[in-house]
């Protein structure tokens, strides 16, 4: 099966690359190099070619090159199950993100429409120990990958919501203002919940019956207070508390997601570093194999040191399996020898940093080396 | 190139890069289109324009731009009186009027609720609409509001307000639009054309 792929990658003054072309083939990349080469900034101007701010979660502006913070830009071809086209997302200094596919400019969303990438970084590491904010960001990006109506809603319910904690802020009472707001906010979060839920659904059903080496991971949406019922009903009956507390306290924006080590019938945040890493590398591939099905094409998958914390052998299973889908995972490691066991499966390339620069070469496939 | 342009150039040019649609080197290449066509077009315009300014004003009942305290519209007696149509801006209302379809009167709300940006009901006309549906024996109120989180927050709003005066509030279909194809349209207004549909 062929995936979803990044064809030719230009990345112009972007973090510490200034002026760069990657000509990929579809295959698996493993992208090594020292600490602060420059490695996850490529992973990361990927990750741009999708809805939002990327694997860094970073502003436009902080994505330029310094010092001459001209803007920055990154370019690639794409190969979808429909055909192959452009894309371009850039920022100039002080301007949101703009893109264009094809050449004609094009809104985010419809990125997530075009192409699917899901990323796995370290700071996802402590995932299931962080805040719920940072899981509930899980959750929507599996999400999304699904169901590309997913940031609509989520941004049609973060306007109305704002706008509803202005209120609250402001102790306005006009119940017609609120209940205006709230219909809004209540037609957003039921394609929230149902996406999530759905989304939480199709991992499960790739997770089981799969050939993997990862264990499974069950995961459960905790939706919180207003979980039952009508949520409209709750914010309305709710408004006096909100106000006391000057935002919405009840909502798809307080859900959490919990995970539970399946075999071993262990909640994730209890399990150790390297049991916690492996249930997010399978949800992960347990989501690509799910995409797959349902369109016919892996996604792109961004692996930022996915080699720490996996032992030779979970190292060697879990290329075998990206191999097996098909997909084109980029991923990036500090030494060349954590990806042996990918052997000629995928292509090389080494990043050092020469003064400031990142400076990236195609290497020769590394020899199997047997350890 | 900027130091050799007169100060009153250059004040003139800043003053078009100000309006929609103009940036600094299409305003630039507007005000030298004016200056070596002066007498045809930059007299005239200058004029025109210093009459519109003193001339124009805001209709006291509908909120249309026009010359005069009452605009041609709600002065019309021929334009129905049974239905009123809510737009956000006059371009809107120009908008439906160039389709040359409805032939009532309207309400420019002037913008749409935002607690954020601080447009309250009544920065919007809002208690002047529910007075006039009242007043004028309206029957029918369609809200043409644009499809967007505010466009349908006011529309929410405004049915609740429009409630007690008894005339039936309608709002514009979402859909296919016409000579429109499918394959074209988004996930939302396939959705919304679906919802609509309707028995043939």
């Amino acid at each position: 099966m062929r995936g979803f792929a990044i064809g030719a990658l230009t990345v112009s003054h972007f973090r510490s690359h200034r002026a760069l072309r990657l000509v990929l083939d579809g295959r698996p990349v493993a992208i090594t190099g020292p600490n602060g080469a420059g490695k996850t900034n490529l992973l990361e101007a990927v990750s741009l070619l999708s809805p939002g701010r990327g694997l860094r979660r970073a502003e436009p502006g902080d994505l330029a090159r310094r010092p001459e913070a001209i803007g920055w830009k990154v370019r690639a071809g794409v190969r979808t199950p429909d055909g192959l086209h452009e894309v371009e997302t850039w920022a100039d200094p002080g301007a949101a993100r703009e893109v264009r596919v094809d050449g004609k400019v094009a809104t985010q969303a419809a990125l997530g429409r075009l192409l699917r990438v899901l990323w796995l970084v370290p700071t996802m590491d402590r995932l299931w120990t962080d805040a719920a904010e940072a899981r509930r960001r899980f959750l929507d990006r599996i999400a999304l990958s699904f169901f590309p109506d997913h940031a609509e809603a989520a941004l049609a319910y973060d306007k109305a919501m704002r706008d509803r904690n202005r209120l609250l802020k402001d102790a306005v009472r006009d119940p017609a203002w609120y209940a205006a707001l709230e219909a809004r906010m209540a037609e957003a979060a039921a394609v929230l919940r149902a996406n999530r839920a759905a989304a939480v659904g199709r991992l499960a059903a790739a997770q089981a019956g799969a050939a993997t080496a990862f264990p499974r991971a069950e995961l459960q949406i905790d939706e919180g207070e207003g979980a039952a019922g009508d949520l409209a009903a709750t914010w309305a009956r709710d408004r006096a508390r909100d106000m006391a507390a000057g935002r919405t306290l009840a909502g798809p924006h307080r859900a959490d997601l919990g995970a539970v080590y399946a075999d071993k019938g262990m909640a994730a945040a209890l399990c150790s570093t390297g049991e916690q890493k492996a249930l997010l590398v399978s949800l992960v591939l347990a989501n690509a194999r799910a995409l797959a099905a349902d369109l016919g094409a892996a996604p792109v998958l961004l692996l930022d040191e996915v080699a720490a914390h996996l032992d030779a052998g979970r190292r060697a299973a879990l290329y075998d399996e990206i191999c097996a889908l098909g997909a084109q995972a980029i991923m990036t490691g500090t030494e060349a020898h954590l990806f042996d066991s990918l052997g000629g499966r995928g292509q090389t390339f080494a990043v050092v940093d020469e003064g400031g620069l990142s400076v990236v070469e195609e290497t020769a496939r590394p020899r199997s080396v047997s350890a | 190139m900027t130091d050799r342009t007169p100060r009153e150039i250059e004040a003139l040019i800043a003053l078009m890069a100000r309006l929609p649609g103009l940036g600094p080197r299409s305003a630039r290449r507007a005000v030298l289109h004016l200056l070596t066509r002066r007498e045809g077009l930059m007299a005239p315009l200058a004029q025109a324009m210093a009459r519109v300014a003193l001339a124009a004003r805001d209709c006291a009942v509908c909120g249309n731009i026009g010359t005069s305290e009452i605009c041609p519209i709600c002065a019309d007696p021929a334009r129905a009186t049974a239905e009123i149509c809510v737009v956000e801006q006059v371009s809107d209302l120009w908008a439906m009027e160039r389709a040359g379809v409805f032939r009532g009167r309207y309400h420019v709300l002037g913008g749409t609720l935002s607690a954020l940006d601080g447009v309250t009901p009544d920065s919007l006309r809002i208690p002047a609409l529910v007075d006039r549906v009242a007043a004028e024996g309206v029957t029918e109120v369609i809200l043409a509001l644009n499809a967007t989180v505010e466009g349908a927050t006011t529309a929410h709003y405004l049915a609740e307000a429009l409630a007690e005066t008894g005339a039936s509030v309608t709002s514009l279909a979402q859909g296919v639009p016409v000579g429109g194809e499918l394959d074209y349209l988004d996930d939302g207004t396939i959705g919304a054309a679906l919802r609509a549909r309707r028995r043939m």
